[in-house]
């Protein structure tokens, strides 16, 4: 019998089985996949390995700082800065018509942006920052307030909050167009007040610390090891089966699977179905240059762009929306040594359940389209890239949903969250984005709390 | 285990927890949380590493008897002085 069983080798997931391992708890991490990560996971296609997921990791802060969630998660998961091989981002920048703003992984930058652009917002958005900090829980009655309530009664021009919004939505909203203050608490500081960086290797290289340590600390982590379901008896989670039929025991279940996902695999369809599937998925296509994305005048290392004055981040009508999105280079980060290749990654909003509709042939043809509409959305910050573009691949919100086996591709999980990780069974409990926590250090943060609280906080014996 | 063991035990804990803070000049009477970026996390990791490595379990309700290095040692004392030294 194991202390726990942890179904998903994603973030959350690999770091609950560190801190269970840590404290020897006889864990084993069950993933469907053959590669770890989840919705930050990758794959190989033509000798080039493409990150799924990660275009920055949040919350970045640089070496020999003692504060926030990176270092602690480092703490709790007993990695070292250099373990990461974190470089900060050389800059992004939020488009809008006739606006844009700069910012780094200096606040400073983007307070001198708004002074300089909006700059009777200047003391409103001091003054937000400083309210900011009063919110620490995310299940807090006070953090649900919708944030475009609470950011309209300190920010007054409408433009400036659909721009400040912005990342913050393409880079963590689960919901559409809004989120709880809470939420957007966290992401305002992960982004804008911490910051943006990556490691040379991508997410690889973060997989490969968590993977290592976990299995270091004589964790068990199981690939190609997809969960049939979960044993239930008695209000009580017994274990697993798995595809194979192997039947495994656990005093405790952690499921990063998702919500409805890990309510399906009890059985329960009626209580999956209580809460609807994330909305929020996308069409992503990467490109390899001849060159430097850089050599092609683009030096940022993310341009979200809207093409209208309200930003419609939602599900689109159609198979996607072009009229906004990110356009994101993972040279542009200040590693010791550039990149071998020239990367450009470029998404926009989709729906999902257009994109399951499409036979395969339409597939095919629906991908190239859109990979060519965004090329074309993108050519006004990269002139010159269809010339350069040596490769490239696109997925959709089904290659997601396919891959990492969430409901309708929806990156940042369902909206309504589950913050205390409990489930109907009393030995059950969530980690990941249904949890409350999205993005690489969101998820590995969602984990080690959910595993802290859940199955070392309880452990009488 | 004496004092001086114990101390040496808890500064080994605090070094694997928290490797990047200074840990040469902590003062044994000061709080733990005024001289070192610790948080609540870190202290029950304190906590647990004491019950992995010595067995020591410790109740929530004596947590502030841990705050400074002087009254951890002070509590642990008679708890640990049958125990052997570390790892």
């Amino acid at each position: 019998m194991y202390d726990a069983i942890i179904i998903g080798a994603g973030m959350s997931g690999l770091a609950a089985g560190i801190r269970l391992a840590l404290f020897e708890k006889r864990v084993a991490i069950l993933e469907r996949h053959a590669v770890p990560g989840g919705l930050n996971s990758f794959y190989r296609l033509r000798g080039r390995d493409y990150d799924v997921g990660l275009h920055a990791v949040t919350n970045f802060r640089p070496k020999g700082s003692r504060q926030g969630p990176l270092v602690r998660l480092l703490r709790q998961l007993r990695l070292r800065w250099d373990d990461l091989g974190l470089a900060p981002q050389a800059g992004s920048s939020i488009v809008f018509p006739g606006a844009r703003l700069d910012f780094s992984n200096d606040f400073d930058l983007l307070r001198s942006e708004v002074g300089r652009h909006f700059p009777r917002q200047s003391d409103n958005l001091e003054r937000l920052v400083a309210h900011l900090a009063g919110y620490g829980e995310l299940a807090e009655p006070a953090a649900q307030c919708p944030a475009r309530e609470v950011v309209g009664r300190f920010l007054d021009d409408p433009l400036l909050v659909e721009m400040l919004f912005c990342p913050l939505l393409f880079y963590g909203a689960a919901h559409e167009g809004d989120m709880p203050f809470g939420q957007f608490s966290v992401l305002f500081r992960s982004i804008y007040l911490e910051g943006l960086g990556r490691p040379r290797e991508g997410i690889r290289r973060i997989l490969a610390a968590l993977g290592e340590k976990f299995r270091q600390l004589g964790g068990e982590l199981r690939l190609r090891a997809g969960v049939d379901r979960i044993v239930v008896r008695d209000g009580r989670a017994e274990g697993v089966v798995l595809d194979d039929g192997t039947e495994l025991t656990a005093r405790s279940v952690l499921s990063s699977a998702g919500w409805r996902e890990t309510m399906r695999l009890c059985g329960e369809r009626q209580l999956a179905d209580q809460r609807p599937a994330g909305r929020m998925s996308f069409v992503e296509s990467i490109s390899v240059l001849d060159r430097q994305p850089k050599d092609l005048g683009f030096d940022r290392t993310t341009i979200f762009f809207c093409d209208s004055e309200r930003l419609p981040y939602c599900r689109p009508e159609g198979l996607a929306e072009p009229r906004c999105g990110l356009v994101c280079s993972p040279n542009n980060f200040l590693y010791d040594e550039p990149l071998g290749e020239g990367i450009l990654r470029i998404a926009v909003p989709a729906n999902y359940d257009r994109w399951a509709a499409l036979g395969p042939e339409a597939y095919r043809r629906e991908k190239s389209r859109w990979h060519d509409a965004m090329i074309a959305a993108a050519a006004r910050f990269v002139p010159g890239l269809p010339d350069a573009a040596i490769d490239h691949d696109t997925f959709t919100p089904v290659t997601i949903r396919r891959f990492t086996g969430h409901d309708e591709g929806a990156v940042y999980g369902i909206p309504h969250k589950q913050y205390d990780g409990a489930t109907h069974l009393e030995n059950l409990f969530l980690c990941g984005a249904d949890q409350g926590l999205v993005g690489i250090v969101g998820a590995a943060i969602s984990g080690i709390a959910m595993a802290n609280r859940h199955v070392l906080g309880r452990d009488e014996g | 285990m004496t004092p001086a063991e114990i101390q040496e035990a808890i500064l080994d804990i605090l070094s694997g927890i928290a490797p990047d803070e200074d840990l040469s000049h902590l003062q044994p009477e000061v709080p733990f949380r005024d001289q070192l970026e610790i948080d609540s996390m870190d202290f029950l990791d304190i906590v647990m590493e004491l019950r992995k490595r010595y067995r020591v379990r410790i109740p929530e309700e004596d947590y502030p008897a841990l705050a400074s290095m002087a009254s951890t040692v002070k509590y642990l004392e008679p708890l640990m002085k049958d125990v052997a030294k570390g790892k």
